[in-house]
């Protein structure tokens, strides 16, 4: 994670690694939402929002993540990071 | 009426049948009349950890197939008042017993005793399903490493599944040192991920090994730390209000007042 290294001065501690990689496999797990699923997922979403914008496909981050409460009963978050490089002007 | 409690983990070699073992003698300990039941059809282990393998005659499939009585199958431990063990087959799989002859049977035994602690296989399979049948709460063991808690979360999602909704976490084999240098994952990260309440602390203690190799639970030693954990949980299954272990009491002053002012990892205790 960027935001990890960015406040981390020093090498990352081994069981942070190993919580946060956790996170992402027990969301998804509990999900049961496949990788393979993701990856349609965030084709579609590509292509949906390429009819109105022009989209840095190469960076487009979708990931699966648990709700920041952290407690059993919150739901997983589908959280998508979609750098836009220009608004297409609207054809009608 | 008792209560059935089933020990259960996911993954295997976490320390579900020490735990067993364990806490069963603790709670019998206290005066609890207590049978002990080994659901791992085929890779039986209660028994030898218990020390009473010498003195098996019939198992629990003998019982739900009708060769024996429940009495006869019941092995009284003699070395503590009031508990029991129900063995189980060695020479069987986990086909040769159904949920709801297991079901049958767990309401059987707490009929007869305050607590029915089941030893679950390891696995979600079969052996888990019949494990759990009858069970009317769950314990959850884990180690704080990658694979064990990951499991424990698809477990924890499958007994929601079974109706049991609250299962209770045993954080097990937790080596403060290295939680300290923050290269394994604390009480608080283990809890954070898992979202269940938490029923204790068992530190990795060498003392545990010895005492199965023994055939005498650990919590008939009382130089065992994890032992005295052991005897902890116990207690908060009774509804007492124990907190988790001091795993720091033996450390100097100075240890303590570097973590007060935040320098170096912090404790493990912190987090409980």
């Amino acid at each position: 994670m960027d935001l990890f290294k960015f406040f981390n001065k020093e090498e990352t501690k081994s069981k942070d690694i190993a919580r946060e990689r956790l996170k992402m496999v027990v969301a998804q797990d509990r999900s049961g939402i496949s990788p393979q699923v993701l990856e349609t997922l965030k084709i579609g979403i590509i292509e949906l929002l390429s009819r109105y914008m022009e989209i840095d496909e190469k960076s487009v981050q979708i990931q699966l993540i648990r709700n920041a409460t952290g407690y059993r009963n919150a739901s997983s978050e589908l959280v998508a990071n979609i750098p836009i490089r220009k608004v297409k002007v609207q054809a009608r | 009426m008792g209560e059935v409690i089933v020990v259960t983990s996911g993954k295997g070699g976490v320390g579900k049948t020490t735990t067993t073992a364990n806490v069963g003698t603790a709670l019998a300990l206290q005066g609890n009349r207590v049978v002990l039941m080994d659901a791992d059809i085929g890779l039986r282990n209660l028994d030898v950890v218990m020390g009473l393998e010498n003195r098996i005659v019939y198992d629990l499939v003998d019982v739900v197939e009708g060769t024996c009585k429940l009495k006869q199958a019941l092995i009284k431990d003699k070395r503590y008042d009031g508990l029991y063990l129900l063995p189980a087959a060695q020479t069987r799989d986990k086909t040769a017993v159904t949920v709801e002859q297991m079901k049958a049977l767990s309401d059987e035994l707490k009929k007869q005793f305050d607590y029915v602690l089941i030893d679950c296989p390891a696995g979600i399979e079969q052996g888990f399903k019949n494990a759990v049948a009858g069970a009317d709460r769950a314990i959850i063991v884990t180690v704080p490493e990658v694979s064990s808690v990951r499991d424990a979360d698809r477990v924890i999602g499958l007994l929601s599944a079974n109706g049991l909704e609250e299962p209770q976490l045993i954080i097990n084999r937790l080596k403060i040192d290295m939680v300290r240098r923050g290269d394994m994952m604390s009480i608080e990260d283990t809890l954070d991920i898992l979202g269940i309440g938490l029923l204790g602390v068992v530190p990795d203690d060498e003392t545990i090994v010895v005492s199965t190799n023994r055939g005498e639970p650990a919590v008939s030693n009382s130089q065992s730390l994890a032992g005295q954990a052991y005897i902890n949980i116990a207690r908060r299954i009774l509804g007492e209000d124990v907190p988790v272990m001091d795993f720091d009491a033996d450390q100097g002053f100075l240890a303590k007042l570097k973590r007060f002012f935040g320098i170096g990892a912090h404790s493990a205790s912190e987090h409980a």
